[in-house]
């Protein structure tokens, strides 16, 4: 790139307050300085041990007098700053909607006595609305500024879905202990179909894999366990293992195929 | 705002491009909109001229990095955008104003432009100054703390180009930041573009004239996705005559460049 510079020249006839200096050429001078390192040193070299030394205490007394101050640090907060950074508002209708549908479920189990738990069946899906909107182009109005930083993409989608989870795991150990259902059967299959959304992600993209994933559970094993009125096996209280098993295979071959998520990077 | 430091006064370093296209394309959806484009800047403030459809928008996203090039080769300060460790590294110095940013309204302007610092990963400890530093800059000290839900329209913007110039950018896109400022703020803006384009490459992508004259080094006129002209502000003003439409000069230049694109591609 081209930059600008003052000539030696100049900076000596600065440095010794040369009054031949108009106003403007000074000001442009002392603009230049503020951002340009390799000219702040040619101005030290241009001036005398007297001036240095005068420079050095006073850099001193300030350095002191700055120290001693309390940081300015606006009227953020600590939650605040926390809330944006990981949770963003656009999450909060669909971890909302999250939040209802267990509810719902855990108030028709008590309802239905003697069906199969509800809050079990469907929490494998609990985090996936929210992954699927988690780095989406139409669900984060500030989607647009994001894309171009790098914490665009993988990052971005990693930082919610974690948010996302962060929420729905108490939710979940709250229903679930409402319910009695086992803990490790509703928060494995959780990490599970969050590890299996992030994996397809990289092949179909991360909303139609959340799409895909709800609608093959739903056909699969949510509604013949209603018509059966029973839990289906992979929901039997010996499956734990088995999931604990597919959850950290799923992550460790979608940190594999992490280059898949390159495509995040601009499309979202 | 700060002033310009007065070229004339100055002496006249060289290095790399900061941005370098070869036969670029790209997709807005599935249109073709930057199709075959050859283009280098280096360090000063680059107005982008070009009538609705010209695919100004979307190489201004192509730049940003967010879209991907179709085709041909890209590298943005030295570097090609493939890469992912090399995207993330141009990130960092990158700032970009969206023609149409969406925000969260419930952010003040200091956590919204701080939030940006953050994803823009910069140093902890320089981010309070740097976000005080940028709001200042564009004049919305005083409206550093309020949410942006309660900002107009030209405080707004102000407060998209805040983050954008947040991280010191060596590549600055800013896609119609002039939209929404009174003429009041656009003197100061044009100010602070002469200011940022002295060490950094500002790319401004305008539908007004008389801001790319008063304010850029240097003038590109896209059209149907490829640059008809490039050249001085002072050369797009010799381009026209009286006949062609427009009420300055350099209204009528831009004009007479786009009725020539148009004939020969009319031939």
């Amino acid at each position: 790139m081209t930059t600008t510079h003052p000539t030696m020249s100049q900076i000596e006839r600065y440095a010794a307050g040369d009054p031949g200096l108009d106003e403007p050429s000074v000001w442009a001078i002392e603009v230049h300085l503020e951002g340009c390192a390799d000219c702040r040193a040619r101005l030290a070299g241009a001036t005398t041990a007297d001036t240095r030394s005068l420079i050095e205490r006073v850099a001193m007394g300030l350095d002191r007098e700055i120290a001693a101050m309390p940081v300015p640090a606006g009227r953020s907060r600590p939650w605040s700053v926390l809330r944006h950074r990981w949770y963003v508002g656009t999450l909060a209708p669909w971890l909302v909607m999250t939040a209802t549908v267990l509810a719902s479920a855990v108030l028709l189990g008590e309802l239905w006595a003697g069906r199969p738990s509800l809050v079990l069946l469907i929490a494998p899906l609990a985090p996936l609305p929210g992954v699927a909107v988690a780095w989406h182009r139409r669900a984060d109005p500030a989607w647009e500024l994001i894309a171009a930083t790098p914490a665009a993409g993988l990052t971005a989608l990693l930082r919610r879905t974690a948010a996302v989870l962060a929420f729905v795991i108490p939710a979940l150990a709250v229903a679930g202990a409402r319910t009695g259902a086992s803990l490790a059967l509703m928060l494995l299959p959780c990490l599970t179909f969050t590890a299996a959304t992030l994996l397809l992600g990289t092949l179909v993209g991360v909303r139609r894999a959340a799409i895909g994933l709800i609608a093959i559970w739903t056909l699969v094993v949510i509604a013949p366990s209603l018509a059966a009125a029973r839990l289906p096996v992979v929901l039997a209280a010996d499956s734990a293992g088995s999931w604990a098993l597919a959850t950290v295979l799923l992550t460790v071959m979608a940190l594999l195929r992490v280059n898949g998520f390159r495509r995040l990077s601009h499309h979202g | 705002m700060m002033r310009a430091v007065s070229a004339a006064e100055t002496a006249v370093t060289t290095h790399p491009w900061a941005v370098h296209a070869e036969g670029l394309r790209v997709r807005a959806g599935r249109h073709l909109a930057v199709d075959g484009l050859d283009l280098s800047l280096t360090a000063g403030v680059h107005g982008l001229l070009g009538p609705n459809g010209a695919g100004k928008t979307t190489l201004m996203r192509a730049l940003a990095t967010v879209l991907p090039p179709a085709a041909g080769r890209l590298t943005l300060l030295g570097r090609s955008v493939d890469g992912r460790s090399e995207l993330r590294s141009v990130r960092r110095t990158l700032g970009y104003l969206p023609q149409h940013f969406g925000f969260y309204p419930r952010f003040t302007v200091r956590e919204f432009v701080g939030y940006m610092a953050w994803l823009k990963e910069m140093p902890k400890a320089a981010v309070a100054a740097a976000v005080q530093r940028s709001i200042d800059r564009v004049g919305l000290t005083a409206k550093a703390d309020a949410r942006l839900k309660t900002l107009s329209g030209g405080m707004l913007r102000r407060a998209g180009i805040a983050q954008a110039i947040v991280n010191d950018p060596q590549l600055l896109l800013l896609d119609e930041p002039t939209v929404g400022l009174d003429p009041e703020q656009r003197l100061d803006f044009r100010e602070l573009l002469r200011d940022l384009g002295t060490d950094s490459c500002v790319l401004v992508s305008t539908h007004l004239v008389e801001d790319v004259v008063a304010a850029c080094t240097d003038v590109i006129v896209l059209n149907e996705g490829r640059l008809v002209w490039q050249g001085t502000p002072e050369g797009l003003s010799g381009q026209g005559d009286q006949g062609d439409a427009g009420d300055s000069r350099a209204e009528r230049g831009y004009s007479a460049v786009l009725r020539r694109h148009r004939a020969e591609a009319a031939r």
